[in-house]
Protein backbone atom coordinates (compact mmCIF):
# COMPACT_ATOMS: atom_id res chain seq x y z
CA UNK A 1 0.00 0.00 0.00
CA UNK A 2 1.45 3.44 -0.92
CA UNK A 3 1.27 5.45 2.16
CA UNK A 4 0.99 9.79 2.17
CA UNK A 5 4.33 11.49 2.62
CA UNK A 6 2.24 13.24 5.64
CA UNK A 7 1.44 9.68 6.62
CA UNK A 8 5.28 8.60 6.34
CA UNK A 9 6.37 12.02 8.37
CA UNK A 10 4.52 11.23 10.93
CA UNK A 11 4.85 7.71 11.14
CA UNK A 12 9.03 8.20 11.25
CA UNK A 13 8.53 11.06 13.26
CA UNK A 14 5.97 10.78 15.33
CA UNK A 15 4.67 13.49 17.70
CA UNK A 16 3.88 13.64 21.48
CA UNK A 17 4.76 9.91 22.29
CA UNK A 18 4.34 9.38 26.28
CA UNK A 19 2.35 8.81 29.23
CA UNK A 20 0.77 10.69 31.82
CA UNK A 21 -0.47 10.20 35.57
CA UNK A 22 -3.89 8.93 34.61
CA UNK A 23 -4.76 9.05 38.21
CA UNK A 24 -3.99 12.98 37.92
CA UNK A 25 -7.58 15.26 38.50
CA UNK A 26 -6.28 17.29 35.49
CA UNK A 27 -5.41 14.29 32.93
CA UNK A 28 -8.35 12.81 30.75
CA UNK A 29 -7.23 9.11 29.20
CA UNK A 30 -8.64 7.48 25.99
CA UNK A 31 -7.91 4.42 25.06
CA UNK A 32 -10.23 2.83 22.13
CA UNK A 33 -9.91 -0.30 19.18
CA UNK A 34 -9.21 -3.91 20.56
CA UNK A 35 -6.03 -5.47 20.00
CA UNK A 36 -7.60 -8.47 18.16
CA UNK A 37 -8.20 -6.01 15.59
CA UNK A 38 -5.11 -4.66 15.21
CA UNK A 39 -5.51 -1.30 16.22
CA UNK A 40 -5.63 0.47 20.05
CA UNK A 41 -5.04 3.96 20.67
CA UNK A 42 -4.11 5.63 23.93
CA UNK A 43 -4.28 9.15 24.33
CA UNK A 44 -4.42 11.70 27.15
CA UNK A 45 -4.71 15.10 27.71
CA UNK A 46 -3.91 17.71 30.49
CA UNK A 47 -6.26 20.57 31.09
CA UNK A 48 -5.67 23.74 32.70
CA UNK A 49 -8.34 25.49 34.80
CA UNK A 50 -9.47 27.55 31.85
CA UNK A 51 -10.79 24.37 30.39
CA UNK A 52 -7.84 24.20 27.76
CA UNK A 53 -5.62 21.02 26.87
CA UNK A 54 -2.25 22.11 27.57
CA UNK A 55 -0.73 18.74 26.34
CA UNK A 56 -1.52 15.79 25.22
CA UNK A 57 0.34 12.21 24.80
CA UNK A 58 -0.10 8.86 22.61
CA UNK A 59 0.84 5.70 22.20
CA UNK A 60 -0.89 3.49 19.55
CA UNK A 61 -0.84 -0.10 18.64
CA UNK A 62 -1.88 -0.59 14.85
CA UNK A 63 -0.42 0.17 11.10
CA UNK A 64 0.91 3.42 10.29
CA UNK A 65 -2.08 5.12 9.36
CA UNK A 66 -3.29 4.41 13.09
CA UNK A 67 0.02 5.87 14.26
CA UNK A 68 -0.06 8.94 12.20
CA UNK A 69 -3.43 9.98 12.74
CA UNK A 70 -3.04 9.74 16.84
CA UNK A 71 0.22 11.71 16.20
CA UNK A 72 -1.83 14.37 13.98
CA UNK A 73 -4.87 14.14 16.59
CA UNK A 74 -2.61 15.56 19.76
CA UNK A 75 -0.76 18.73 18.06
CA UNK A 76 -4.31 19.43 17.07
CA UNK A 77 -5.85 19.85 19.93
CA UNK A 78 -3.02 21.21 21.87
CA UNK A 79 -4.05 24.77 22.97
CA UNK A 80 -8.14 23.87 22.23
CA UNK A 81 -10.72 24.22 24.78
CA UNK A 82 -12.63 20.66 24.99
CA UNK A 83 -15.53 21.94 23.24
CA UNK A 84 -13.14 22.90 20.40
CA UNK A 85 -11.28 19.06 20.53
CA UNK A 86 -14.61 17.60 20.69
CA UNK A 87 -15.73 19.48 17.35
CA UNK A 88 -12.42 17.45 15.57
CA UNK A 89 -14.23 15.14 12.82
CA UNK A 90 -12.68 12.13 11.93
CA UNK A 91 -12.96 12.95 7.98
CA UNK A 92 -10.85 16.14 8.98
CA UNK A 93 -7.85 13.71 9.62
CA UNK A 94 -8.77 11.68 7.07
CA UNK A 95 -8.77 14.69 4.87
CA UNK A 96 -5.40 16.11 6.17
CA UNK A 97 -3.55 12.42 5.79
CA UNK A 98 -5.01 11.62 2.66
CA UNK A 99 -5.76 8.54 4.00
CA UNK A 100 -7.47 5.86 1.62
CA UNK A 101 -11.01 3.99 2.24
CA UNK A 102 -9.53 1.13 3.57
CA UNK A 103 -7.86 3.48 6.38
CA UNK A 104 -10.84 5.63 7.20
CA UNK A 105 -11.31 3.26 10.35
CA UNK A 106 -8.21 4.43 11.87
CA UNK A 107 -8.77 7.88 11.56
CA UNK A 108 -12.46 7.35 12.65
CA UNK A 109 -10.29 5.64 15.74
CA UNK A 110 -9.11 9.17 16.79
CA UNK A 111 -11.98 10.77 17.20
CA UNK A 112 -13.22 8.02 18.97
CA UNK A 113 -10.09 8.47 21.22
CA UNK A 114 -10.16 12.12 22.29
CA UNK A 115 -14.21 11.84 22.53
CA UNK A 116 -13.04 9.20 25.29
CA UNK A 117 -10.30 11.16 26.89
CA UNK A 118 -12.36 14.21 27.14
CA UNK A 119 -15.25 12.40 28.97
CA UNK A 120 -12.74 10.63 31.12
CA UNK A 121 -11.93 13.85 32.33
CA UNK A 122 -14.98 15.57 32.69
CA UNK A 123 -16.21 12.41 34.62
CA UNK A 124 -13.28 13.36 37.10
CA UNK A 125 -14.79 16.62 37.56
CA UNK A 126 -18.16 16.21 37.94
CA UNK B 1 24.19 -5.01 -0.81
CA UNK B 2 21.16 -3.28 -2.80
CA UNK B 3 17.93 -2.62 -1.25
CA UNK B 4 15.46 -3.37 -0.64
CA UNK B 5 16.53 -7.06 -0.17
CA UNK B 6 14.46 -9.90 -1.40
CA UNK B 7 12.82 -12.12 1.57
CA UNK B 8 10.08 -13.06 -0.30
CA UNK B 9 10.77 -16.19 -2.34
CA UNK B 10 7.63 -17.90 -1.01
CA UNK B 11 5.92 -15.40 -3.02
CA UNK B 12 7.79 -15.18 -6.44
CA UNK B 13 11.44 -16.09 -7.28
CA UNK B 14 13.35 -14.14 -9.93
CA UNK B 15 13.91 -16.63 -12.93
CA UNK B 16 17.28 -18.12 -13.16
CA UNK B 17 19.63 -16.72 -15.78
CA UNK B 18 20.23 -20.14 -17.27
CA UNK B 19 16.33 -20.29 -17.45
CA UNK B 20 15.93 -16.90 -19.14
CA UNK B 21 18.71 -18.11 -22.06
CA UNK B 22 16.62 -21.16 -22.38
CA UNK B 23 13.11 -19.21 -22.93
CA UNK B 24 14.68 -16.42 -25.14
CA UNK B 25 15.68 -19.08 -27.49
CA UNK B 26 11.62 -20.04 -28.48
CA UNK B 27 10.73 -16.99 -29.24
CA UNK B 28 11.98 -15.39 -32.14
CA UNK B 29 12.02 -16.53 -35.80
CA UNK B 30 15.92 -18.31 -35.44
CA UNK B 31 14.71 -19.85 -32.19
CA UNK B 32 12.25 -22.76 -31.87
CA UNK B 33 8.77 -20.49 -31.83
CA UNK B 34 6.52 -23.43 -33.75
CA UNK B 35 3.32 -24.52 -32.31
CA UNK B 36 4.15 -27.39 -31.00
CA UNK B 37 0.93 -29.61 -32.28
CA UNK B 38 2.19 -28.66 -35.80
CA UNK B 39 2.66 -31.85 -36.91
CA UNK B 40 2.92 -31.04 -40.67
CA UNK B 41 6.86 -28.93 -40.82
CA UNK B 42 10.32 -29.03 -39.05
CA UNK B 43 9.04 -25.77 -36.90
CA UNK B 44 6.62 -27.73 -35.14
CA UNK B 45 8.46 -30.90 -34.67
CA UNK B 46 11.45 -29.20 -33.00
CA UNK B 47 8.84 -27.31 -30.63
CA UNK B 48 7.42 -30.43 -29.96
CA UNK B 49 10.89 -32.10 -29.03
CA UNK B 50 11.92 -29.24 -26.56
CA UNK B 51 8.02 -29.18 -25.12
CA UNK B 52 8.58 -33.00 -24.69
CA UNK B 53 12.17 -32.56 -23.27
CA UNK B 54 11.11 -30.02 -20.51
CA UNK B 55 8.27 -32.66 -19.62
CA UNK B 56 11.05 -35.61 -18.62
CA UNK B 57 12.98 -32.75 -16.78
CA UNK B 58 10.01 -31.83 -14.73
CA UNK B 59 8.85 -35.30 -14.36
CA UNK B 60 12.25 -36.38 -12.94
CA UNK B 61 12.51 -34.48 -10.09
CA UNK B 62 9.56 -35.66 -8.85
CA UNK B 63 10.16 -39.42 -10.31
CA UNK B 64 6.78 -39.58 -12.28
CA UNK B 65 6.36 -40.90 -15.77
CA UNK B 66 6.37 -38.03 -18.35
CA UNK B 67 2.78 -38.89 -19.77
CA UNK B 68 1.63 -38.21 -16.76
CA UNK B 69 2.71 -34.52 -16.54
CA UNK B 70 -0.12 -32.04 -17.92
CA UNK B 71 0.74 -28.13 -18.48
CA UNK B 72 -1.26 -25.86 -17.14
CA UNK B 73 -1.32 -21.80 -16.69
CA UNK B 74 0.36 -22.44 -12.92
CA UNK B 75 -0.38 -24.25 -9.86
CA UNK B 76 -4.16 -22.28 -9.29
CA UNK B 77 -4.72 -23.56 -12.79
CA UNK B 78 -3.75 -27.20 -11.43
CA UNK B 79 -5.26 -27.02 -8.15
CA UNK B 80 -8.53 -26.18 -10.06
CA UNK B 81 -8.52 -29.10 -12.96
CA UNK B 82 -7.65 -31.74 -9.72
CA UNK B 83 -10.45 -31.06 -7.26
CA UNK B 84 -12.88 -29.68 -9.81
CA UNK B 85 -11.98 -32.48 -12.29
CA UNK B 86 -12.21 -34.91 -10.05
CA UNK B 87 -15.03 -33.87 -8.27
CA UNK B 88 -17.16 -34.17 -11.80
CA UNK B 89 -16.03 -37.21 -13.31
CA UNK B 90 -16.16 -39.27 -9.76
CA UNK B 91 -20.17 -37.20 -8.62
CA UNK B 92 -21.62 -40.79 -8.99
CA UNK B 93 -19.49 -42.46 -6.39
CA UNK B 94 -19.78 -39.43 -3.60
CA UNK B 95 -19.98 -35.86 -3.40
CA UNK B 96 -17.58 -36.02 -0.19
CA UNK B 97 -14.29 -33.93 0.28
CA UNK B 98 -12.06 -33.60 2.74
CA UNK B 99 -9.40 -31.10 2.66
CA UNK B 100 -7.41 -28.75 5.70
CA UNK B 101 -8.32 -25.19 6.66
CA UNK B 102 -4.72 -23.85 5.45
CA UNK B 103 -4.66 -24.95 2.05
CA UNK B 104 -3.92 -22.17 -0.12
CA UNK B 105 -6.97 -20.22 -1.44
CA UNK B 106 -7.23 -22.13 -5.20
CA UNK B 107 -7.96 -25.62 -3.06
CA UNK B 108 -10.48 -23.80 -0.51
CA UNK B 109 -12.06 -21.88 -3.28
CA UNK B 110 -12.84 -24.45 -5.72
CA UNK B 111 -13.78 -26.41 -2.92
CA UNK B 112 -16.56 -23.64 -2.04
CA UNK B 113 -16.96 -23.37 -5.52
CA UNK B 114 -17.80 -27.55 -5.23
CA UNK B 115 -20.24 -26.58 -2.33
CA UNK B 116 -22.17 -24.19 -4.31
CA UNK B 117 -22.98 -27.26 -6.86
CA UNK B 118 -23.72 -29.53 -4.44
CA UNK B 119 -20.82 -31.29 -2.57
CA UNK B 120 -20.02 -31.57 0.81
CA UNK B 121 -16.56 -30.62 2.17
CA UNK B 122 -14.92 -30.83 5.16
CA UNK B 123 -12.43 -28.77 6.21
CA UNK B 124 -9.93 -29.78 9.13
CA UNK B 125 -8.52 -27.84 11.64
CA UNK B 126 -4.29 -28.53 11.80
CA UNK B 127 -2.83 -29.68 15.06
CA UNK B 128 -1.10 -25.99 17.13
CA UNK B 129 2.09 -27.20 14.92
CA UNK B 130 0.33 -26.82 11.51
CA UNK B 131 0.78 -30.49 11.22
CA UNK B 132 -2.32 -32.45 10.45
CA UNK B 133 -2.88 -35.70 12.80
CA UNK B 134 -3.59 -38.78 11.00
CA UNK B 135 -5.89 -40.21 12.87
CA UNK B 136 -7.93 -37.13 12.65
CA UNK B 137 -8.08 -36.93 8.96
CA UNK B 138 -9.16 -41.07 9.04
CA UNK B 139 -11.90 -40.28 10.83
CA UNK B 140 -12.98 -38.42 8.63
CA UNK B 141 -13.29 -40.76 5.92
CA UNK B 142 -16.73 -41.87 4.59
CA UNK B 143 -18.31 -44.14 2.18
CA UNK B 144 -18.61 -41.15 -0.35
CA UNK B 145 -15.47 -39.58 0.00
CA UNK B 146 -13.83 -39.17 -3.08
CA UNK B 147 -11.08 -36.60 -2.99
CA UNK B 148 -9.14 -35.44 0.10
CA UNK B 149 -6.37 -32.32 -1.00
CA UNK B 150 -3.94 -31.52 1.53
CA UNK B 151 -1.19 -29.43 0.68
CA UNK B 152 2.55 -30.78 0.69
CA UNK B 153 4.16 -27.53 2.01
CA UNK B 154 2.24 -24.24 3.61
CA UNK B 155 2.86 -21.42 1.93
CA UNK B 156 3.15 -19.17 4.38
CA UNK B 157 4.36 -21.38 7.42
CA UNK B 158 6.89 -23.71 5.67
CA UNK B 159 5.42 -26.77 7.39
CA UNK B 160 5.93 -30.26 5.45
CA UNK B 161 2.80 -32.54 5.72
CA UNK B 162 3.77 -36.09 6.08
CA UNK B 163 2.28 -36.90 2.27
CA UNK B 164 3.97 -40.53 2.32
CA UNK B 165 1.43 -41.34 5.20
CA UNK B 166 -1.62 -39.69 3.88
CA UNK B 167 -1.30 -41.59 0.59
CA UNK B 168 -1.03 -44.85 2.47
CA UNK B 169 -4.88 -43.87 4.31
CA UNK B 170 -6.41 -42.77 0.69
CA UNK B 171 -5.11 -45.64 -1.13
CA UNK B 172 -6.46 -48.09 1.51
CA UNK B 173 -10.07 -46.28 1.60
CA UNK B 174 -9.60 -46.27 -2.38
CA UNK B 175 -10.08 -42.06 -1.91
CA UNK B 176 -8.16 -39.80 -4.30
CA UNK B 177 -5.29 -37.93 -2.71
CA UNK B 178 -4.60 -34.52 -4.57
CA UNK B 179 -1.34 -32.56 -3.12
CA UNK B 180 -0.68 -28.96 -3.96
CA UNK B 181 3.71 -29.12 -4.47
CA UNK B 182 3.71 -25.32 -5.64
CA UNK B 183 5.60 -24.56 -2.05
CA UNK B 184 7.71 -28.18 -2.17
CA UNK B 185 9.20 -28.72 -5.87
CA UNK B 186 12.67 -28.38 -6.14
CA UNK B 187 12.96 -27.79 -2.28
CA UNK B 188 11.51 -31.23 0.03
CA UNK B 189 12.20 -34.30 -1.74
CA UNK B 190 9.29 -36.10 -3.79
CA UNK B 191 9.00 -39.32 -5.23
CA UNK B 192 5.85 -40.32 -6.85
CA UNK B 193 6.72 -44.21 -7.44
CA UNK B 194 7.31 -44.03 -3.62
CA UNK B 195 4.31 -41.91 -2.53
CA UNK B 196 0.80 -42.79 -2.89
CA UNK B 197 0.00 -39.33 -4.36
CA UNK B 198 -2.54 -39.57 -7.18
CA UNK B 199 -2.66 -35.52 -8.48
CA UNK B 200 0.15 -32.78 -7.72
CA UNK B 201 0.17 -29.18 -8.53
CA UNK B 202 3.48 -27.70 -9.66
CA UNK B 203 4.26 -23.93 -10.60
CA UNK B 204 7.53 -22.77 -12.06
CA UNK B 205 7.42 -19.07 -10.59
CA UNK B 206 8.50 -20.51 -7.36
CA UNK B 207 11.58 -22.20 -8.33
CA UNK B 208 13.04 -19.37 -10.88
CA UNK B 209 11.08 -20.07 -13.04
CA UNK B 210 8.95 -18.13 -15.37
CA UNK B 211 5.11 -17.18 -14.17
CA UNK B 212 2.18 -18.56 -16.28
CA UNK B 213 3.01 -21.92 -16.34
CA UNK B 214 2.56 -24.96 -13.98
CA UNK B 215 1.44 -28.64 -14.84
CA UNK B 216 -1.12 -31.47 -12.91
CA UNK B 217 0.54 -34.71 -12.08
CA UNK B 218 -1.93 -37.15 -12.88
CA UNK B 219 -1.13 -40.58 -12.00
CA UNK B 220 -1.95 -43.27 -14.65
CA UNK B 221 -1.78 -46.48 -12.35
CA UNK B 222 -3.82 -47.01 -10.89
CA UNK B 223 -5.75 -44.51 -13.36
CA UNK B 224 -7.26 -41.48 -12.40
CA UNK B 225 -9.52 -39.84 -14.76
CA UNK B 226 -10.74 -35.93 -14.63
CA UNK B 227 -13.13 -34.12 -16.23
CA UNK B 228 -11.58 -31.52 -18.30
CA UNK B 229 -12.05 -27.69 -17.30
CA UNK B 230 -11.16 -26.37 -20.65
CA UNK B 231 -12.30 -27.54 -23.88
CA UNK B 232 -10.88 -26.76 -27.09
CA UNK B 233 -8.37 -28.92 -29.48
CA UNK B 234 -7.59 -32.09 -27.39
CA UNK B 235 -4.05 -30.66 -26.33
CA UNK B 236 -2.79 -32.94 -23.34
CA UNK B 237 -4.86 -36.05 -23.91
CA UNK B 238 -8.18 -34.26 -24.02
CA UNK B 239 -7.41 -32.69 -20.02
CA UNK B 240 -6.36 -29.15 -20.78
CA UNK B 241 -6.74 -27.53 -24.27
CA UNK B 242 -5.19 -24.95 -25.28
CA UNK B 243 -1.97 -24.02 -27.48
CA UNK B 244 1.36 -24.61 -25.19
CA UNK B 245 3.59 -21.98 -24.55
CA UNK B 246 6.71 -23.40 -25.47
CA UNK B 247 8.99 -20.92 -24.05
CA UNK B 248 7.27 -20.75 -20.85
CA UNK B 249 7.38 -24.69 -20.85
CA UNK B 250 11.07 -24.90 -21.52
CA UNK B 251 11.59 -22.49 -18.87
CA UNK B 252 9.82 -24.66 -16.09
CA UNK B 253 11.40 -27.86 -17.86
CA UNK B 254 14.98 -26.33 -16.79
CA UNK B 255 14.32 -24.36 -13.95
CA UNK B 256 13.24 -28.09 -12.41
CA UNK B 257 16.28 -29.71 -14.12
CA UNK B 258 18.29 -27.06 -12.35
CA UNK B 259 16.30 -27.84 -9.32
CA UNK B 260 17.04 -31.43 -8.64
CA UNK B 261 21.07 -30.48 -9.58
CA UNK B 262 21.20 -27.91 -7.19
CA UNK B 263 18.45 -28.91 -4.12
CA UNK B 264 20.46 -30.58 -1.88
CA UNK B 265 23.35 -28.08 -1.87
CA UNK B 266 20.85 -24.75 -2.13
CA UNK B 267 18.37 -26.70 0.98
CA UNK B 268 22.11 -26.68 2.97
CA UNK B 269 23.20 -23.02 2.64
CA UNK B 270 19.45 -21.86 2.96
CA UNK B 271 19.26 -23.53 6.01
CA UNK B 272 22.16 -22.02 7.36
CA UNK B 273 20.92 -18.54 6.14
CA UNK B 274 17.61 -19.14 7.81
CA UNK B 275 19.10 -20.47 11.31
CA UNK B 276 21.88 -17.00 11.39
CA UNK B 277 18.04 -15.06 11.42
CA UNK B 278 16.41 -16.99 13.79
CA UNK B 279 19.56 -17.06 16.04
CA UNK B 280 19.93 -13.31 15.47
CA UNK B 281 16.21 -12.65 16.65
CA UNK B 282 15.41 -15.54 18.86
CA UNK B 283 16.14 -13.69 22.08
CA UNK B 284 13.82 -10.64 21.67
CA UNK B 285 11.38 -10.65 24.19
CA UNK B 286 7.93 -12.38 23.42
CA UNK B 287 8.75 -13.36 19.99
CA UNK B 288 6.71 -16.50 18.61
CA UNK B 289 7.88 -19.11 15.95
CA UNK B 290 4.62 -19.68 14.14
CA UNK B 291 4.85 -23.18 12.80
CA UNK B 292 6.48 -26.60 13.39
CA UNK B 293 10.38 -25.75 12.80
CA UNK B 294 11.38 -29.67 12.83
CA UNK B 295 8.70 -30.87 9.87
CA UNK B 296 10.02 -27.61 7.75
CA UNK B 297 11.36 -26.27 4.64
CA UNK B 298 14.51 -24.49 5.28
CA UNK B 299 14.06 -21.03 3.36
CA UNK B 300 10.50 -20.23 5.62
CA UNK B 301 10.70 -18.44 9.16
CA UNK B 302 7.31 -17.18 9.94
CA UNK B 303 7.70 -15.15 13.17
CA UNK B 304 5.08 -13.20 15.39
CA UNK B 305 6.30 -9.75 17.44
CA UNK B 306 3.85 -9.75 20.40
CA UNK B 307 2.39 -6.10 21.05
CA UNK B 308 4.00 -5.01 17.75
CA UNK B 309 1.57 -4.53 14.55
CA UNK B 310 2.67 -6.62 11.60
CA UNK B 311 1.78 -3.50 9.09
CA UNK B 312 3.49 -0.93 10.80
CA UNK B 313 6.53 -3.30 10.93
CA UNK B 314 6.70 -3.61 7.50
CA UNK B 315 6.35 0.04 7.06
CA UNK B 316 9.07 0.45 9.26
CA UNK B 317 11.57 -2.39 7.51
CA UNK B 318 11.76 -0.92 4.17
CA UNK B 319 14.23 -1.61 3.59
CA UNK B 320 13.65 -5.80 3.21
CA UNK B 321 10.81 -7.12 1.10
CA UNK B 322 8.74 -9.26 3.74
CA UNK B 323 5.27 -10.16 3.25
CA UNK B 324 3.31 -10.16 6.67
CA UNK B 325 1.35 -13.63 6.16
CA UNK B 326 -1.63 -11.77 7.41
CA UNK B 327 -3.53 -9.94 4.70
CA UNK B 328 -3.14 -6.83 6.39
CA UNK B 329 -1.24 -5.80 3.38
CA UNK B 330 -4.03 -6.32 0.90
CA UNK B 331 -6.94 -4.85 0.75
CA UNK B 332 -8.53 -7.17 3.81
CA UNK B 333 -7.38 -6.13 7.43
CA UNK B 334 -8.22 -9.98 8.73
CA UNK B 335 -5.47 -11.23 10.20
CA UNK B 336 -3.76 -14.49 8.24
CA UNK B 337 -6.34 -17.47 8.19
CA UNK B 338 -3.75 -19.71 8.44
CA UNK B 339 -2.10 -18.68 11.94
CA UNK B 340 -5.56 -17.97 12.88
CA UNK B 341 -5.78 -22.30 12.38
CA UNK B 342 -3.55 -22.76 14.26
CA UNK B 343 -5.44 -21.12 17.23
CA UNK B 344 -3.17 -18.43 17.60
CA UNK B 345 -4.44 -15.38 18.78
CA UNK B 346 -5.77 -12.25 16.95
CA UNK B 347 -2.81 -10.49 18.53
CA UNK B 348 -0.10 -12.78 17.22
CA UNK B 349 -1.93 -13.34 13.74
CA UNK B 350 -1.64 -9.63 13.33
CA UNK B 351 2.15 -9.45 14.40
CA UNK B 352 3.50 -12.19 12.27
CA UNK B 353 6.29 -11.28 9.57
CA UNK B 354 7.41 -14.09 6.87
CA UNK B 355 11.32 -14.27 5.67
CA UNK B 356 11.56 -16.33 2.90
CA UNK B 357 14.95 -16.57 1.76
CA UNK B 358 16.50 -18.33 -1.53
CA UNK B 359 19.15 -19.04 -3.96
CA UNK B 360 20.13 -15.78 -4.20
CA UNK B 361 19.73 -14.19 -0.82
CA UNK B 362 23.65 -13.56 1.06
CA UNK B 363 24.58 -14.22 4.71
CA UNK B 364 25.49 -10.02 4.58
CA UNK B 365 21.89 -9.40 3.60
CA UNK B 366 20.70 -11.64 6.73
CA UNK B 367 22.88 -9.91 9.16
CA UNK B 368 21.52 -6.25 7.94
CA UNK B 369 17.79 -7.58 8.12
CA UNK B 370 18.49 -8.75 11.97
CA UNK B 371 19.67 -5.14 12.75
CA UNK B 372 16.92 -3.41 11.11
CA UNK B 373 14.06 -5.87 12.69
CA UNK B 374 15.58 -5.29 16.16
CA UNK B 375 16.12 -1.57 15.87
CA UNK B 376 12.52 -1.15 14.98
CA UNK B 377 10.76 -3.67 16.87
CA UNK B 378 11.96 -1.47 20.05
CA UNK B 379 10.60 1.61 18.63
CA UNK B 380 7.26 0.34 17.48
CA UNK B 381 7.48 -1.00 21.17
CA UNK B 382 8.32 2.11 22.57
CA UNK B 383 4.83 3.40 20.58
CA UNK B 384 2.78 0.63 21.95
CA UNK B 385 0.37 0.53 24.71
CA UNK B 386 0.23 -3.28 24.77
CA UNK B 387 3.90 -3.36 25.28
CA UNK B 388 3.34 -0.97 27.95
CA UNK B 389 0.28 -2.28 29.85
CA UNK B 390 2.56 -5.64 29.15
CA UNK B 391 5.50 -4.61 31.06
CA UNK B 392 3.38 -2.98 34.38
CA UNK B 393 2.14 -6.64 34.24
CA UNK B 394 -1.69 -6.20 33.09
CA UNK B 395 -3.22 -8.99 31.37
CA UNK B 396 -4.47 -7.63 28.31
CA UNK B 397 -7.25 -10.55 28.03
CA UNK B 398 -8.63 -8.81 31.72
CA UNK B 399 -9.44 -6.01 29.56
CA UNK B 400 -13.04 -5.60 28.02
CA UNK B 401 -12.07 -4.25 24.64
CA UNK B 402 -14.44 -2.68 22.41
CA UNK B 403 -14.69 -4.65 19.43
CA UNK B 404 -14.80 -2.25 16.41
Amino acid sequence: MAYSDKVIDHYENPRNVGNMDKDDSNVGTGMVGAPACGDVMRLQIKVNDEGVIEDAKFKTYGCGSAIASSSLLTEWVKGKSLEEAAQIKNSEIAEELELPPVKIHCSVLAEDAIKAAIDNYKGKKS
Amino acid sequence: MKTPIYFDYSATTPVDPRVAEKMCSCLTADGTFGNPASRSHQFGWEADAAVEQARKDVAALVNADPREIVWTSGATESDNLAIKGVAHFYQKKGKHIITCKTEHKAVLDSCRQLEREGFEVTYMDPEPSGLIDLDKLKAQFRDDTILVSIMHVNNEIGVIQDIRAIGELTREHKIIFHVDAAQSAGKAPIDLQDMKVDLMSFSAHKIYGPKGIGALYVRRKPRIRLEAQMHGGGHERGMRSGTLATHQIVGMGEAFRLAGEEMAADNERIRMLRDRLLDGLKDIEEVYINGDMEHRVPHNLNISFNFVEGESLIMALKDLAVSSGSACTSSSLEPSYVLRALGRNDELAHSSLRFSMGRFTTEEEIDFAIEKIRANIDKLRDLSPLWEMFKDGIDLNSIEWAAH
